[in-house]
């Protein structure tokens, strides 16, 4: 096991008296699909936010590529802005609800980011930003404000958006969640296909049949900590842990029809 | 009633109608321009300042909002030349009057655009890397003034009509302009009945042409 | 003589300045009162050949300035061979123009009453007069207040204007006191603080209510 690209190390955060996480440990290395899965309230989406820093962590350490997310130095200091402003240039996030832009069209949603972060030019910005809309199947669509599509097609937008600042790993926040069961597939598809390509891909998600396809690993986090994780087959197939039995066996009722 | 209508005589001094709507105008888009500037920079700092910053703007939108203009129109034109060695003229007094004045009422609704941009729209600025001016600008901004403008679209109508306190100050707008006609010629009536669709007229042509502007940021 | 003695001495004539303004204002927001909720009615429920005139009197009165409405009312009275004494003209005017404002604040507070409720009470069998009584009223006057009591405020402001015509309001007080003291500013000044102190009051009223009602969710 090499370095690995995301190192998550006894990390810790109290909110009020609850606690969030509770002493989390989880590895990422470059190009693996690691998948988390837990009831809500597990801490999984905090988890996931307090590696490109949307969240603070109290306790523990958040490194990318070696590189401590949350503090500036030993002494905790919290990060400036600048430097949250690289980290999170090097990683992209797709959000459950979209969180498209809605004055911008699709492309100048995908160009925000490269124009005034990795200060492309207008020209460069959108044909990059046209390359990842083609990629992900909305070429003709480009022009279109968020309004105008449908919920899969925002966030297939959303993820060019994330993919084409090239980033070092994709945060992917329980992403099909919010979408009508018929639209659920097509994102599925764009996120397999990256992660054929390589893409070193964290992902939050209730869809299981996703996690045991795609997944190098997946974890089962409940009460702020990762309580068993594996190889899916191991994981998911024969659930040694009590805890993981009894949310699988709630999630099978309402798992959507055969995904892909 | 004994009245003869008479309306001969409001066309003959109809010059003093059409020039003062075209200078109420004039001092609607000058006050426009500054209540806006104002009231947006007050409403971001009081979005992201501390309570340091909160306090005195806080202070400043309650008291003007409380007040009647007409009261802060003398102060400002009169009050203040009686104990600062500065000296304008009515009109330059009355556009600084009505932008204070408006700038109080416009903190108040863009604060609450501010605050009514989705909380994950930054989030979704913040993971692309953008800093917290970038965010302001790219992100907030622009989405607050599209939840803003219904609101803003009647606040500068209001604005409009407020422009007839600047008649006090002799300023010969609208108002001045039909007072004038009613105290030379006692054509009641007949001024007002030109002058009351020519504020109504006027006011409904300022929300129409803001909605079309509404709906060109809608679709693009 | 100090700053000090010349505001008291200015104090009685400030002091039956300010009666006037809460007259004025009284009477004008309680006309406004029951004139804007018939209009507002009218509007709602009202026939067609009723409803008609209403929405044209409340647009046209909405669309053109207070000052406006107040000299048209102060100065045809006479000129039409009717004399209602500058007070009542005053009055009249501020009262037509918050009446228009509360009509308006009375269709949308009825409006915006979930069209559901309607339907929830008719289902049950209550009859058109019950339902507005029982169903509709009690949830659009909790939307009512807020507005209302704002435009209370505005009623107070705009009777500032009433001096415009002669009346001895506060307004036209501080003015002939600063005419016999030449010192404006210190009267400016203590006119702000009285309207403030009155409006204040009123506002912080109206947040009270609007906190009080919030736990009922749309």
């Amino acid at each position: 096991m090499g370095d690995a690209l995301v190192r998550i190390a006894a990390v810790g955060k109290s909110f009020g008296t609850t606690r969030v996480l509770d002493g989390v440990d989880l590895d990422v290395n470059r190009g693996e699909v690691v998948t988390i899965i837990g009831p809500s309230g597990s801490g999984k989406t905090t988890l996931l936010r307090c590696v490109n820093a949307l969240e603070t962590y109290d306790e523990g350490s958040v490194r990318i590529d070696g590189v401590e997310v949350g503090f500036r130095d030993d002494r905790r200091r919290p990060r400036r802005d600048r430097d949250l402003s690289r980290i999170r240039a090097a990683t992209g996030m797709v959000f459950q609800l979209f969180y498209l832009f809605p004055h911008l069209t699709a492309a100048e949603n995908v160009m925000l980011g490269l124009r005034r972060v990795r200060r492309m030019t207008k020209q460069a910005a959108r044909e990059r930003a046209l390359h990842w809309l083609d990629r992900v199947g909305l070429a003709d669509r480009a022009g279109n404000l968020p309004s105008q599509l449908s919920g899969g097609q925002q966030q297939r937008v959303g993820i060019a958006r994330a993919v084409a600042m090239d980033p070092k790993v994709l945060l992917l926040d329980e992403i099909t969640s919010a979408l009508d069961p018929e639209l659920v597939g097509e994102v599925l598809a764009v996120v397999r296909s990256l992660a054929d390509e390589g893409m070193t891909m964290l992902v939050v998600t209730h869809e299981m049949q996703f996690a045991r396809e795609v997944s190098d690993r997946v974890a089962f986090m409940d009460a702020g900590r990762i309580v068993v994780q594996g190889d899916p087959e191991t994981v998911l197939r024969s659930p040694r842990s009590e805890r993981l039995r009894a949310f699988m066996s709630r999630v099978s009722h309402v798992s959507s029809p055969g995904v892909g | 009633m004994h009245y003869n209508f008479n309306f001969g005589l409001i066309w003959q001094h109809f010059d003093r109608l059409s020039g003062g709507l075209l200078l109420s105008l004039e001092l609607s888009v000058a006050a426009i321009l500054i209540a806006t500037l104002l009231g947006l920079a007050l409403a971001i700092a009081h979005v992201s300042g501390g309570a340091r910053v909160r306090a005195p703007i806080a202070f400043y939108v309650e008291c003007i909002r409380n007040i009647p203009l007409l009261l802060l129109v003398y102060l400002v034109f009169y009050g203040i030349p009686s104990i600062v060695n500065l000296q304008y003229s009515a009109v330059t007094s009355f556009i600084v009057t009505l932008s204070l004045y408006y700038a109080a009422y416009l903190v108040e609704v863009f604060r609450a655009g501010l605050l009514a941009v989705p909380r994950g729209l930054l989030d979704a600025g913040r993971a692309i890397g953008l800093t917290a001016p970038q965010r302001l600008g790219y992100v907030r901004l622009p989405v607050m003034l599209r939840i803003v403008l219904p609101s803003l679209s009647n606040t500068f109508v209001s604005l409009f009509k407020d422009t007839s306190i600047a008649s006090v100050l002799a300023v010969p707008e609208l108002t001045y302009g039909a007072q004038w006609i009613n105290n030379n010629t006692f054509r009641v009536i007949e001024v007002y009945i030109i002058v009351t669709p020519m504020y109504v007229v006027t006011g409904y042509v300022i929300l129409w042409a803001l909605r079309q502007f509404e709906r060109r940021l809608a679709v693009r | 003589m100090s700053s000090l003695e010349i505001l008291l001495r200015a104090l009685p004539s400030l002091w039956s300045g300010l009666v006037v303004t809460l007259e004025v204002s009284a009477l004008s927001v309680g006309c406004a009162l029951v004139a804007g909720l018939l209009f507002g009615t009218a509007l709602l429920y009202g026939p067609l050949p009723l409803r008609l005139p209403v929405r044209t009197v409340v647009d046209v009165v909405r669309g053109i300035p207070v000052l406006v409405l107040i000299f048209f009312v102060y100065y045809v009275g006479p000129a039409a061979g009717l004399d209602l004494g500058s007070f009542a003209a005053a009055v009249l005017a501020l009262s037509l123009f918050s009446a228009c404002q509360v009509a308006e604040i009375t269709r949308g507070a009825v409006a915006s009453v979930h069209h559901g409720q309607m339907e929830a009470a008719r289902a049950i069998g209550l009859t058109f007069r019950q339902r507005l009584l029982w169903v509709i009223f009690p949830q659009a006057t909790r939307r009512f207040l807020p507005p209302w009591i704002n435009g209370v405020t505005d009623t107070v402001k705009g009777s500032a204007l009433v001096s415009l015509v002669g009346i001895v309001d506060l307004m036209l007080a501080i003015q002939q006191v600063i005419g016999r003291t030449y010192r404006p500013m210190p009267f400016y000044i203590v006119g702000a603080i009285i309207y403030i102190l009155i409006n204040y009051s009123l506002s912080s009223a109206s947040r009270h209510l609007e906190a009080r009602f919030a736990y009922v969710r749309d």
